[in-house]
C-alpha cells in the first residue's frame, strides 16, 4: 500500500495572549492508502487540530504535511481551498449541514465548485445519498431528519466529489450508541468497499474498535501505534 | 442548485426578519419614486405652457397679495408689450376637498388670445364671454367628472366669499377646451372675471391675481420685464416680472425648495434604511459563522464566501427595490389621476427607476461591504469553533 499522509516534526503553538501554547509536539505520522485510522486521546491532546492540519485547514507552525505526495505547507490559501475540494471529505461531530438546503442541495453543495452540469451534481449527489441509504429523505431538510440521518448526509456530502480521504471529527459524539454503530458501520463500508482512507477522531474506545488501527495522542505528542 | 439558488436560500433563512427588511427597503424605495417625482412636477415639468413670448407679473413679495385691476393699462403702454390678460388663484372646493383643480376667473377673449394653444370651439368661447356665470373646463376636468355643457358646477369658495357673505359660487358650463396634443393637459377651470369682480366680497373686487404679458419683441424681454417693475416699483403694488417658465420655478420656491425638501427626506429614510439593514445583515453573518467555516473546509475560496455574502445583501436590496417599483406603479395606478390634478402633471421617470436602481446597489455594496469583508477574514478553524 502506498503512503498517502506523512507528518514529518510537525509542531503546532498558538498564541494565547502572550502565552504560546503547544497543541503539538514532533509528530511523526503515517497513514497508508486505504487504512481506517483512529486518532484517540483526551480532551485537548490535540486531536483536533492534528486533523485539521492533514486537511489543509489550518498550517502547522514548524514541520511538513503531506497528502498524497503534495507538501500542503508550500500551497496557497487558495490552492489549498482547490486541493481540499477535490482530495478531502469532511465529517464533523455537528454534521454541520446548511439548515436552508435539503439534504440533496447539502449534498450537492461541493459540486458546485465544479464544472459538472446541474443535471450530472443532482445525479451524483443522488448516488452519495443511495451509498449512505438516505434517497428516501432527499427533499428534507437538516431539521426534518433525525441526528443519525443528518450524520449520514454529511457523509454523502464528504463523498459526493469522491475524495480518496475522507477525515472525521467525532462523527459519533452526538449520537446514541445504536446510531453511532450504524455510522461506524457505514464508515468501514467506505473503507472496506470503496476504498476510502479514513482519520477518525474520537475519545470513544468502542468506536476506534471500528477502525484498523488506531494511535494515541496526549499533550499533543503521539504516545503509542496499536494496530487492531 | 446554483449558486443563485444558494444565496436565495441563505437570505430567507429567517423568513420573517427578511420579509420586514424587504419590505422596509421596499417603502422607502416607494417614497423615493413618490418624492422624485413630485420634485421633478415643482422642476417645472408641470409648466410646460411656456411661451418665449410671453412674460408674468406677479406680485413682488407673496404669491398671496394681488395687484389691481388697472395696471393693465400701463403695462400694456410699455413699448414691446402686445397685450396683457389677468388671472387670479380663485381655490374653492369642487363637491369634495380631494376634487383639486386650479380654477381662475378671467376675461375670456383676452384670455384665449393671451394662450392660443389652449383649443376652443368659436361658438362656445363667444358663449363664455356672453354669459355671466359662465365657465369653460378643460376636457380632462369634463371626462373625470362627467359634466356636459349645460351643468351647473357648484364651488364652495374657501379664499373667496360673495359679498353677501355666502360661499357658495354657481357657474354654468358653457365650453369646453383642450391642450394640443404634445402638451400636458392640466385640469383647469375658467369663469367669467366680469362676474368674479361684480359678486365677490369688497377686499378682492378690481384685483387680479397676475398679468399674463404677450410681447412683439421677445427679445427684449429682460429689458421690458425691468421697464415693468420700474413702473410700479414706489406704488402700494410693487411687481415682479419674470419669464413663464422662472414664474412657475418661483412660485415653487415660495413654497418651499421642494428639491432640497425632499432631497433631505429621501436622506434620513434611506440613512436609517442603511442603519437597519446594516445592523441585520451583520447580525446574519455573525448567525452563521460555522457556516462560512464549513463552505471554506468544502473548498469554497475566501473570494467565493465573500462574494456570496456580498451578493445576498445585493440581492436584497435588488429585491426591495423591484417590490418598490411594483408598488410605486400600483400606487401611480390607483391614485395617479389625483396626484395629476394636484400637481398638473405627474410620472415616474425611467432616469428616477434607474437612480433607484443605482441607489439599490449602493445600498447592497455598503450594507454587504464589512459582513463580506468580515466573512473573507475569518479562518476555518475560528469559524468551526464557532458552534
Amino acid at each position: 500500500m502506498t503512503e498517502i499522509v506523512r507528518c514529518t516534526d510537525v509542531e503546532k503553538r498558538f498564541a494565547k495572549g502572550k502565552q504560546t501554547v503547544d497543541v503539538l509536539t514532533g509528530i511523526n505520522l503515517s497513514i497508508r492508502e486505504g487504512d481506517f485510522l483512529a486518532l484517540m486521546g483526551p480532551s485537548g491532546s490535540g486531536k483536533t487540530t492534528l486533523l485539521n492540519l492533514i486537511g489543509g485547514l489550518d498550517h502547522p507552525t514548524d514541520g511538513r504535511v503531506e497528502v498524497g505526495g503534495q507538501n500542503l505547507n508550500d500551497m496557497s490559501d487558495k490552492a489549498l481551498a482547490k486541493w481540499r475540494s477535490v482530495n478531502v471529505g469532511f465529517i464533523f461531530q455537528f454534521y454541520n449541514l446548511l439548515p436552508v438546503l435539503t439534504a440533496l442541495r447539502n449534498v450537492e453543495l461541493p459540486l458546485l465548485l465544479t464544472n459538472l452540469s446541474r443535471r450530472q451534481r443532482q445525479q451524483n449527489a443522488r448516488v452519495a445519498l443511495e451509498i449512505v441509504r438516505l434517497s428516501d429523505r432527499a427533499q428534507h431538510k437538516p431539521g426534518e431528519l433525525s441526528g443519525g440521518e443528518q450524520q449520514r448526509v454529511a457523509i454523502a456530502r464528504a463523498l459526493v466529489a469522491d475524495p480518496k480521504l475522507l477525515l472525521c471529527d467525532e462523527p459519533t459524539g452526538d449520537l446514541d450508541r445504536g446510531t453511532a454503530d450504524e455510522i461506524l458501520g457505514l464508515l468501514e463500508i467506505l473503507n472496506r468497499d470503496h476504498g476510502k482512507t479514513i482519520v477518525m477522531v474520537t475519545h470513544d474506545p468502542k468506536a476506534a474498535e471500528h477502525a484498523g488501527s488506531t494511535v494515541h495522542l496526549d499533550k499533543g505528542k503521539l504516545v503509542e501505534e496499536v494496530p487492531a | 442548485m446554483t449558486m443563485f439558488s444558494l444565496t436565495w436560500s441563505n437570505l430567507f433563512r429567517k423568513r420573517t426578519r427578511t420579509v420586514l427588511t424587504l419590505l422596509s427597503l421596499a417603502i422607502a424605495f416607494l417614497l423615493f419614486m413618490l418624492l422624485r417625482g413630485v420634485a421633478d412636477s415643482f422642476a417645472g415639468g408641470n409648466f410646460n405652457l411656456v411661451g418665449v413670448d410671453r412674460l408674468i407679473v406677479a406680485p413682488k413679495y407673496s404669491v398671496v397679495d394681488s395687484l389691481p385691476v388697472g395696471q393693465e393699462r400701463q403695462i400694456e403702454a410699455v413699448p414691446g408689450v402686445d397685450a396683457a390678460s389677468h388671472a387670479n388663484w380663485f381655490g374653492g372646493q369642487y363637491v369634495d376637498p380631494k376634487n383639486f383643480f386650479a380654477k381662475y376667473p378671467v376675461v375670456p377673449q383676452e384670455h384665449f388670445d393671451m394662450y392660443p394653444e389652449l383649443l376652443i370651439d368659436a361658438d362656445q368661447l363667444d358663449a363664455f364671454a356672453r354669459t355671466r356665470t359662465g365657465a369653460v373646463a378643460s376636457k380632462g376636468l369634463v371626462e373625470k367628472f362627467g359634466w356636459q355643457v349645460g351643468d351647473i358646477i357648484p364651488i364652495k369658495g374657501d379664499i373667496y366669499a360673495q359679498d353677501d357673505g355666502t360661499r357658495l359660487w354657481e357657474f354654468e358650463l358653457v365650453g369646453v377646451f383642450s391642450y394640443p396634443d404634445r402638451e400636458p393637459a392640466q385640469n383647469l377651470f375658467l369663469f367669467n372675471y366680469q362676474y368674479f369682480t361684480e359678486a365677490v366680497e369688497d377686499r378682492a373686487k378690481d384685483r387680479v391675481g397676475w398679468w399674463s404679458v404677450r410681447l412683439n419683441e421677445p427679445e427684449r424681454a429682460g429689458e421690458i420685464a425691468r421697464q415693468i417693475d420700474s413702473l410700479f416699483e414706489n406704488s402700494q403694488n410693487p411687481t415682479r416680472t419674470a419669464t413663464e417658465d422662472e414664474y412657475s420655478r418661483q412660485f415653487a420656491k415660495q413654497l418651499g425648495d421642494i428639491g432640497l425638501i425632499t432631497t433631505m427626506i429621501m436622506g434620513a429614510v434611506f440613512f436609517t434604511i442603511i442603519l437597519l439593514t446594516g445592523n441585520t445583515m451583520t447580525q446574519a453573518l455573525r448567525e452563521r459563522i460555522p457556516e462560512l467555516g464549513v463552505l471554506k473546509t468544502l473548498g469554497f475560496t475566501d473570494d467565493q464566501v465573500s462574494l456570496l455574502v456580498l451578493s445576498e445583501a445585493l440581492l436584497l436590496c435588488i429585491a426591495g427595490w423591484t417590490l418598490g417599483m411594483l408598488m410605486a406603479f400600483g400606487v401611480l395606478y390607483v391614485v395617479g389621476e389625483t396626484l395629476e390634478s394636484i400637481l398638473g402633471q405627474f410620472e415616474y421617470s425611467a432616469a428616477n427607476v434607474g437612480a433607484a436602481l443605482g441607489l439599490a446597489v449602493v445600498i447592497g455594496l455598503v450594507i454587504g461591504g464589512v459582513p463580506a469583508i468580515n466573512a473573507r477574514r475569518l479562518t476555518i478553524v475560528d469559524a468551526l469553533r464557532e458552534r
